[in-house]
């Protein structure tokens, strides 16, 4: 519980408190690697095992997908941007990095809201199959890591815009940088062992 | 420290940059190319390892010194991703047994495999004859 | 639903249960408000953010469901002694074995040693609380809530019937229906979260917040098993938190993982099942070993023998944990080579646990031993452990394992490790540091009797399983064949034995707390070897005055050599504390709400809660509470009215 405050240095790192609050972060990370690592095992185990309904490799559609994972990446890139303007001092230039990452992380969301529902009606389900209960439940536990992470960067927004930088909301978005990269990371695993590989077998 | 200052941070474009022609990489590779399945699935599977190494150590800054947090961030998700491997592998070793998915059931598979063995040795057979 | 769907009915224990239930929280509530001891409740522990003080909560509910799943067990025992007994019927034996072993792994033997963690940890590394204060009330909301969800399935709604492990597909939706199972699924997924942040908190706090000076090897073997226990933690529980939501969606929202329609594959759920089950079962060994090597270490008086033998080996068992998983289901029928490869490693693991034996063994040899009651129950742990261990290595024989697998030889193998392991090491602990958390010694006289009760009680009960087991009795039968009846008489004399020597350890706690001696000092037992004994007793709330400099292992025997205290008034300095607060009470509280709501399937209820929890977190964030500071006089003060100067 030292309170001592370092004079260098990036804010975020400055207390001891904001030091343990990032390394936590990693270990929850890994963590959250775990979690998904069980999901994409559940899938690979039931991969194939569509019963009666439709295989996926006559839904999955290579455009919408590649548009969601451009969306994303170029998401991580943007929030890349925001954490290093919040590094150089400028509230504005977060704001704004920051703002454009949610809006491409809607636009994420909202391809995979269609892409769902238009999957229901082909009449591919949570209770169709065995694969197509793993399917949506790993990327619909992704979706919502998306969602969860859009409601609490705008949290931070709101409070970034109330207090400015100091090493608490540094801190804060520090943090959540590394959590929306990493959103991208489990992402990218998806789009190739899900998809990519859905559309070749 | 000199990355501080800068209008453009290099590194995040240049892993923007190769995360985007990684992904097109890969999707070649697996609509468009003519490689094996095989092929395709470790070739596509190593070029995802490769992106999110690049989120890792140039977007969320693994290895960063400034941290004072060590080598925790690193071990930690170097662990993370051994046992994500021993989690997925590990599974579907576990459960190959099951994957007898096809719709005639497990008669058909013993089978097959009764009818394989009998090909070999027919094989085996023909060699020693030459 | 109707009034008599929602409680259980038909049962004359189940409702001496409601009863005593009733009365028990009645007489709660009338004790607090008689004394006007609401609002010190509410200050002095529903809202306290101190590590000791949630660690003593921990252990007492942890007793609490050693209490229930003990009474779980004699009602088991008391059924199977004779031949046709109708003391429990099948269904209600079946719900009795699946709340025995549900209670006993998570919400006992966890919380238990987390308890211990949390009382003990900090003050060993000399930092003045845990890395997360307000996440560690979370933790204990989160386990608490978690426990009360799981335990009144057995007078509402029913209680899961379906074992433990919870197999599929018989604990699926068709062949397990109603909420029952549900229980089951929500209580562990609310006490999940709690571990996980425990796991997190406590790797934080050792790898951040030691004592100036002190390096990773000079850490005491507790808090080392500690930090090797919370990385299993964290790596092993986002498994079980995926596997209870998949089964989860299977019941409620009707997926098809587990289910024999749609393709699903029931096997999917005992391989996830164990593959958090297996490190589970060295998240709640590896802390007792390091319990016994601290009271081992104190009581023969002499430095641990092979200290980093011991570190490695505890490393090296944590490593291998994650990598045996299949040996709890040989019979699965994955074929030989995988079974091969997993008896492999299974028996890779019982060197590493050799070379602590001996390391226990080393610390033992030519000491001069202080046979305090602490000490006796880590010297009869050693022998009893073995036992276990060694018919540990018979069932990882794969193909011996086809004989043995569900029977009593595997119901008494686990239990000589649980029970010798788990359960002796919370005993030796509590007994160890029950100076520290209440400021005076339990009896030892008393204890000894509990004692001696325990442990003849404990090989009377399980040494004959195993050869029940090799007589062919089966697993989770409710009722015996007469060939069967002479081992298992002896077997429930056994456990009833175990049970008075609980019920005198709970009267040495009442007996104590009236006439021990208070503690004077805070080195009880004259020995201590490690900075927790460093500091007064009752441990003031900022636990040291100062942090000294740690240069060696033992850092107590070092600072006794030197003549230096935590207490040095030239470098006294503000302290700065964290705020109690309501919020993660009153989080979990909503979130027990939305569990409850899945259990029974009302999602109206289950939204609602879930909301509110989520607002609850929204709070937090907005929250920038910055803790206080503890002035230099109120820590002269305090320290010197503790100290005795």
């Amino acid at each position: 519980m030292s309170s001592h405050e370092l004079k260098t240095g990036p804010l975020e790192y400055r207390t001891q408190e904001g030091q343990m609050t990032i390394m936590g972060f990693w270990i929850f990370l890994a963590a959250e690697i775990v979690l998904f690592s069980t999901l994409f095992a559940t899938y690979a185990v039931l991969f194939g095992r569509t019963a009666d309904s439709t295989p996926p490799g006559e839904l999955f559609e290579p455009g919408i997908v590649l548009i969601m994972t451009f969306l994303l990446l170029t998401s991580s890139f943007t929030c890349g941007l925001a954490i290093h303007e919040m590094r150089r001092g400028s509230v504005k230039g977060l704001l704004i990095w920051m703002m454009i990452t949610l809006l491409l992380g809607l636009g994420f969301l909202g391809f995979e809201i269609y892409e769902f529902i238009h999957y229901t009606h082909e009449g591919a389900t949570m209770q169709s199959s065995a694969f197509w209960s793993a399917f949506f439940t790993l990327a619909g536990t992704h979706g919502l890591h998306v969602t969860l992470g859009i409601g609490w960067a705008i949290l931070l927004l709101i409070q970034v815009a109330k207090r400015g930088l100091t090493p608490r909301t540094s801190r804060k978005f520090f943090v959540i940088g590394l959590y929306w990269h990493f959103l991208d990371v489990v992402w990218i695993f998806i789009f190739t062992s899900v998809y990519l590989i859905g559309m070749v077998v | 420290m000199a990355e501080h200052n800068k209008r453009i941070p290099m590194q995040h474009v240049v892993g923007f940059v190769l995360s985007i022609a990684l992904t097109l990489l890969a999707t070649w590779a697996a609509l468009g190319s003519n490689l094996s399945t095989t092929w395709i699935i470790s070739g596509i599977m190593i070029l995802a390892v490769i992106q999110a190494g690049i989120q890792l150590f140039m977007f969320m800054h693994v290895v960063e010194f400034k941290s004072q947090n060590g080598h925790v961030p690193w071990n930690m998700m170097f662990h993370g991703a051994v046992l994500a491997a021993i989690i997925v592998a590990g599974s579907l070793f576990v459960m190959s047994f099951g994957f007898t998915h096809d719709h005639d059931g497990d008669d058909h598979q013993q089978h097959e495999q009764q009818e394989d063995d009998g090909q070999e040795q027919h094989d085996e057979g023909e060699h020693e004859g030459h | 639903m109707q009034l008599d769907e929602f409680f259980v009915t038909g049962e004359p224990l189940i409702y001496a249960g409601m009863v005593s239930i009733a009365l028990v929280s009645a007489a709660i509530l009338f004790i607090l408000t008689y004394f006007k001891k609401w609002g010190w409740l509410w200050r002095e522990w529903l809202t306290t953010v101190d590590h000791k003080k949630i660690g003593v909560m921990y252990i007492l509910s942890a007793l609490a469901m050693l209490f229930r799943g003990g009474a779980d067990a004699l009602m088991m025992r008391t059924q199977l002694a004779f031949p046709n007994m109708n003391f429990l019927n099948a269904q209600h034996y079946d719900e009795i074995f699946t709340t025995h072993g549900t209670v006993m792994i998570i919400f006992m033997a966890m919380p238990f040693l987390i308890g211990l963690m949390n009382v003990v940890v900090p003050l060993q590394i000399g930092a003045r609380d845990v890395a997360f204060p307000y996440l560690n009330a979370l933790s204990f909301w989160s386990f608490l809530f978690g426990a009360m969800l799981f335990n009144i399935s057995f007078v509402i709604g029913g209680s899961p019937d379906a074992g433990w492990t919870s197999y599929t597909p018989l604990a699926g939706a068709a062949m397990s229906p109603g909420p029952g199972q549900n229980f089951y699924l929500m209580g562990l997924q609310l006490s999940g979260i709690g571990t996980l942040a425990t796991g997190i908190n406590f790797m934080v706090t050792i790898l951040k917040m030691r004592a100036p000076g002190m390096k990773m090897f000079q850490m005491p073997i507790f808090t080392w098993s500690t930090l090797i226990t919370s990385f299993i933690i964290v790596f092993a529980f986002p498994i079980l938190t995926v596997a209870l939501a998949l089964m989860t969606l299977d019941r409620v929202f009707g997926a098809q993982f587990f289910t024999l329609t749609g393709e699903g594959m029931p096997m999917m759920w005992a391989n996830l099942f164990w593959m958090w089950g297996h490190p589970e079962v060295y998240i709640v060994i590896l802390p007792a070993f390091g319990i016994f090597s601290e009271v081992i270490a104190t009581f023969a008086r002499k430095q641990l023998f092979g200290y980093k033998a011991m570190v490695w080996a505890i490393i090296l068992i944590a490593g291998l944990s994650f990598l045996v998983w299949v040996h709890h289901f040989f019979t699965m029928g994955a074929g030989a080579f995988v079974n091969s490869v997993f008896s492999i490693s299974t028996m890779l693991i019982a060197v590493p646990t050799g070379v602590k034996i001996f390391n226990w063994l080393g610390t033992l040899y030519k000491s001069r031993i202080n046979n305090t009651v602490a000490m006796m129950w880590s010297l009869a742990f050693i022998p009893s452990f073995v036992i276990g261990g060694v018919t540990g290595v018979m069932l990882g024989m794969a193909s011996a394992d086809y004989q043995f697998h569900n029977s009593y030889f595997l119901v008494a193998h686990f239990h000589y490790v649980l029970i010798a392991g788990t359960v002796f090491a919370c005993f030796s602990g509590l007994v160890f540091w029950y100076p520290k958390m209440f400021g005076h010694k339990l009896n030892e006289r008393l204890g000894k009797w509990s004692f001696w009760f325990f442990v003849i009680g404990f090989h009377v009960c399980f040494f004959p399983q195993y050869f029940a087991g090799l007589d062919g009795m089966p697993r989770r039968v409710f009722t015996i064949i007469p060939e069967w009846m002479p081992l298992n008489i002896i077997s429930s004399v056994g456990a009833f034995g175990m049970g008075i020597g609980f019920a005198i350890f709970v009267f040495t706690v009442v007996y104590s707390y009236r006439y021990s001696e208070r503690e004077k000092t805070g080195d009880s037992w004259d020995d201590g070897r490690t900075l927790e004994w460093a500091t007064p007793t009752p441990v003031p709330f900022y636990n040291f005055a100062t942090v000294p400099h740690i240069n060696s292992m033992d850092a107590y025997v070092k600072l006794k050599e030197e003549g230096k205290t935590t207490f040095d008034e030239d470098k006294l300095e503000p302290i700065h504390m964290p705020s109690n607060t309501g919020q993660p009470f009153i989080m979990m509280a909503f979130l027990f709400v939305a569990s409850f709501g899945v259990v029974f399937e009302w999602m109206w209820m289950a939204i609602a809660g879930l909301i509110a929890g989520v607002v609850m977190m929204v709070i937090r964030s907005f929250d920038y509470d910055e803790g206080f500071h503890v002035e230099i006089d109120e820590i002269k003060r305090t320290e010197r009215s503790t100290r005795g100067l």
